[in-house]
C-alpha cells in the first residue's frame, strides 16, 4: 500500500464535565476561568489515526499532522494531540468566532498544502454541536465523506467505513483521499502518558493566520441572543389514558 | 544622602548580617534587588502557577485515577490488595518514573511534576498514591542521586520499565531511631550476606527491588549504615504483610534476610554512607507523603460536599445552615494552606535551596489536615457518611498513616524546632 498522510482536526471546547452558564450579556455561554479540553470526538479522531498507523506501519502511514483553528490556547489542544501521538501540529491562529464554514475553507487550504490522503474530523463539537465542519470541507475539496464512522480501515488504498444512521449501520467504501469525522463508538482514545507529554514538546508546531491561507472568516450568522432552557416543572400524576390524551392536546398542545 | 554604590554596600552588608540571624523578609529582599542594576528582574508567580507540563501531566493523571483506579478502589480496600493493572497501568502511563532521564524511559520531569502526580492519586485513593510516591521519591530517587553508572544504567530501565521498587529502612527495634537498626551485612569475597528483618516495608509484596538498609560494623555506629540494592530472587523473604487500618490496598510487610547474598557492586554510594543517603532522601519523600495526605483531604472534600447541596432537612440545604457553613470554609482554609506548604516545599528544592524545614512543616500540616478534613467529612455526610458504601470512611481511615510513618509528627516538630533554634540562638 502506497504511503499516506492523515491530517486530524481538533478543536478545543469548554470540558464536558463543566456545568455551563449563559454569560450576563446573553451572547454565549460563560468561557473565561472555565476549564477546556479537547473535543471528545476529536480525541477519537486522533486515536484512530494513530491505531491506523499502529495496525498498517509506518511505512503506510507516513505522518500523522494535527491542526486546530482558534485563539493562542489551541496550542494546548495541540500539544495533547501530539502527546497522543501526532508527528506535527498546525495553528490556525485567530481570536475571531469561527464558523463551521470559515473552518471548513481553513482546513481545505491546508489539505492543498500538505495533501493528506485521509481528513479525520470529530462529527461534531460539544459546544456548538453544528456537525457541519467535515461534510462542507468534503464539499469543498470535492471528496468523498463518510460520516458517522464506527469502525474504520483502509485496504490497498480504498477508504472502508461502517457508518452509524438513523436505520442501522451502513458499510461504506469510497477511494482515497477522503474525509471520515468520527462517532463515539468507533474507539476509545488513550490518556497521554507521561514521557509522550514531555516528548510532543519537541515536535514541530506551526503558527499561521487565516490572512496567510487568503481565507474570508468574517461570519455569516449572527447570534442574537443565548438563554438557559426553560427550568424542569415538576411532573404531574393522570388518572388514566383519557387524561392523558387530552392533556397533551389542550395543556401542553403537542397533539 | 549617600551615593549609590554606598547605599548598595551598607545595604548588602546589613542583609548579610541579617540572613545570618533570620531570613530575609520578602520585601526587603524585592527593594534590595530593585536598587541592584545587575541583578535580572523576576517574575514572581502564585503558587498556583504550574508550568504547561505540569499542567498536562496533571490533567493526565487525573483522568487516569478517575477512570482507572476510581473503579477499583473499594474492592482493593475491602481485599487489601492492590490489583495488578493497576501498577501495570501505572507503569504504562509513565507515572512511575516521573523525574527518571529519558534515557532510562522516563519523562524527566521536574520534582513538582511528581507531587502532583502523587497528589492526584491520592484523590482518588490514598494506597495507589504512597505505591507511586515511594517508587518515586524514595527508590527512583536514590538511584538517581547516590547510585554509580553500572547501577543507574542497570536499574533505572528497569523501575521505569515494570519493577516496582521498595526501601527497607525500619525494624521492629528501630523506626525514629532508624539509625538503631540491626541488619547485618558481613563482607564474604566479592558478595556481603545481608541477615536480619525489616518492618513496615511499602510496596514490599509487589517489589522486585528493595534498597535496603545494614551496617557492615555495629561497632561503628550510624557510619556503618551502607545502602544495598536487593533484587527479591536474591532471597529476599516477606514474612508477614501486615492488617491495618487504613491504605489497605499498600502492602506492608515484615521482611527477613536469611544469609541472603548480594553483589558488592550492588552497594549502592559509599560503604558507611548508607546514614546520609537515608536522611537527605527522607526529606523530599517528606515533601512526596505531604501530597499524599493532601490529595486525601482534597478527595475528601470534594466526596462530601455535592453532598451537602442534595441533602435538605428542615427545608433548607444542609449546606447552607450557617454552622456547616463555618465548617468547610474552615477545612477549605485548612486545604489551601497543606496546598501552599506543600507546593512551595517542592519549588524550593526545585531551586535548589534549603527546603528540609519546610518540608516537615509541610508533612506535619497536611497530615493534621487530612486528618480534619477526612473526619468532617464523615459526619457532613451523617449516616451514609459512616458505611462503606460512601468514599468518606476510608479516608478517615488512610489519613491516620499520615502523622505516623516517614517520620512521625513529633519528629516533624522537633527537625523544625531544630532549625529554629539555629536561626535564632546568638
Amino acid at each position: 500500500m502506497s504511503s499516506l498522510r492523515i491530517l486530524v482536526g481538533v478543536k478545543r471546547v469548554v470540558d464536558s464535565a463543566v456545568k455551563v452558564r449563559v454569560n450576563s450579556a446573553q451572547t454565549g455561554v460563560e468561557t473565561a476561568n472555565v476549564k477546556h479540553s479537547m473535543n471528545p470526538f476529536d480525541e477519537i479522531a486522533v486515536e484512530e489515526a494513530i491505531r491506523l498507523r499502529e495496525k498498517h506501519g509506518k511505512d503506510v502511514v507516513q505522518e500523522i499532522i494535527a491542526v486546530s483553528c482558534g485563539p493562542a490556547k489551541a496550542q494546548e489542544t495541540l500539544r495533547t494531540a501530539l502527546a497522543m501521538g501526532a508527528d506535527r501540529a498546525i495553528h490556525v491562529k485567530t481570536d475571531d468566532n469561527l464558523e463551521p464554514l470559515s473552518v471548513a475553507k481553513l482546513l481545505s487550504k491546508i489539505v492543498g498544502e500538505e495533501k493528506p490522503s485521509l481528513v479525520i474530523l470529530g462529527k461534531q463539537a460539544i459546544d456548538d454541536d453544528s456537525n457541519q465542519t467535515g461534510q462542507m470541507l468534503a464539499g469543498l475539496l470535492n471528496w468523498p465523506q463518510a460520516t458517522f464512522a464506527s469502525k474504520v480501515d483502509i485496504k490497498d488504498g480504498v477508504l472502508e467505513a461502517v457508518r452509524e444512521v438513523d436505520g442501522g449501520l451502513e458499510t461504506v467504501s469510497s477511494s482515497l483521499p477522503a474525509v471520515v469525522t468520527t462517532d463515539l463508538r468507533l474507539n476509545e482514545p488513550r490518556y497521554a502518558s507521561l514521557p509522550n507529554i514531555m516528548k510532543a514538546k519537541k515536535k514541530p508546531l506551526k503558527t499561521v493566520s487565516p490572512a496567510d491561507l487568503g481565507v474570508d472568516i468574517r461570519s455569516r450568522l449572527q447570534t442574537l441572543k443565548v438563554t438557559e432552557p426553560a427550568k424542569r416543572q415538576g411532573g404531574k400524576m393522570v388518572a388514566s389514558v383519557d387524561e392523558l390524551l387530552d392533556k397533551l392536546r389542550n395543556e401542553a398542545k403537542v397533539l | 544622602m549617600f551615593s549609590l554604590r554606598t547605599t548598595l554596600t551598607s545595604a548588602t552588608r546589613r542583609s548579610a548580617a541579617l540572613a545570618a540571624k533570620k531570613p530575609l523578609q520578602q520585601p526587603l529582599a524585592l527593594a534590595l534587588r530593585s536598587l541592584s542594576t545587575t541583578a535580572p528582574t523576576q517574575t514572581i508567580s502564585s503558587l498556583h502557577s504550574l508550568s504547561e507540563d505540569e499542567q498536562m501531566m496533571k490533567d493526565a493523571v487525573s483522568r487516569f485515577a478517575r477512570e482507572t483506579v476510581q473503579p477499583l478502589v473499594s474492592q482493593m480496600d475491602e481485599a487489601e490488595q492492590m490489583e495488578p493493572s493497576i501498577i501495570k497501568g501505572l507503569f504504562e502511563a509513565g507515572l512511575m518514573s516521573v523525574e527518571t532521564p529519558a534515557k532510562y524511559g522516563g519523562s524527566e520531569a521536574s520534582f513538582t511534576a511528581a507531587i502532583l502526580v502523587i497528589e492526584e492519586l491520592a484523590k482518588v485513593d490514598p494506597s495507589v498514591s504512597v505505591l507511586c510516591d515511594v517508587h518515586n521519591t524514595l527508590v527512583n530517587t536514590v538511584f538517581r542521586t547516590y547510585a554509580g553508572q553500572h547501577l543507574k544504567d542497570k536499574y533505572l530501565p528497569m523501575l521505569s520499565e515494570d519493577k516496582l521498587g521498595c526501601f527497607c529502612l525500619s525494624e521492629a527495634t528501630s523506626g525514629s531511631d532508624a539509625f538503631a537498626l540491626q541488619t547485618r551485612a558481613v563482607k564474604d569475597g566479592d558478595h556481603y550476606v545481608l541477615n536480619g528483618a525489616k518492618m513496615w516495608i511499602t510496596n514490599s509484596a509487589e517489589a522486585d527491588i528493595f534498597l535496603v538498609f545494614a551496617t557492615v560494623d555495629p561497632s561503628l555506629g550510624y557510619k556503618g549504615i551502607t545502602c544495598f540494592v536487593v533484587e527479591r530472587d536474591m532471597g529476599v523473604q516477606i514474612a508477614k504483610k501486615e492488617r491495618k487500618l487504613g491504605i489497605r490496598a499498600s502492602s506492608t510487610c515484615q521482611l527477613s534476610f536469611d544469609d541472603v547474598r548480594v553483589p558488592a557492586a550492588n552497594v549502592l554510594g559509599e560503604v558507611g554512607k548508607g546514614y546520609k543517603i537515608a536522611i537527605e532522601i527522607l526529606n523530599e519523600g517528606r515533601i512526596g507523603i505531604a501530597a499524599q495526605m493532601l490529595g486525601l483531604a482534597q478527595g475528601a472534600f470534594d466526596c462530601a460536599l455535592p453532598y451537602l447541596f442534595q441533602r435538605k432537612q428542615f427545608g433548607s440545604y444542609i449546606g447552607d445552615f450557617q454552622g456547616m457553613q463555618h465548617q468547610y470554609a474552615q477545612i477549605a482554609v485548612d486545604i489551601e494552606a497543606a496546598r501552599l506548604l506543600t507546593y512551595n516545599a517542592a519549588r524550593l528544592k526545585e531551586e535548589g535551596k534549603p527546603f528540609a524545614k519546610e518540608a516537615a512543616m509541610a508533612k506535619l500540616y497536611a497530615s493534621q489536615v487530612a486528618e480534619r478534613a477526612s473526619s468532617r467529612a464523615v459526619e457532613w455526610l451523617g449516616g451514609v457518611g459512616f458505611t462503606r458504601d460512601f468514599p468518606a470512611e476510608k479516608f478517615y481511615r488512610d489519613c491516620k498513616i499520615g502523622a505516623i510513618y516517614e517520620g512521625t509528627s513529633n519528629i516533624q516538630l522537633q527537625t523544625i524546632a531544630k532549625f529554629l533554634s539555629k536561626e535564632y540562638k546568638a
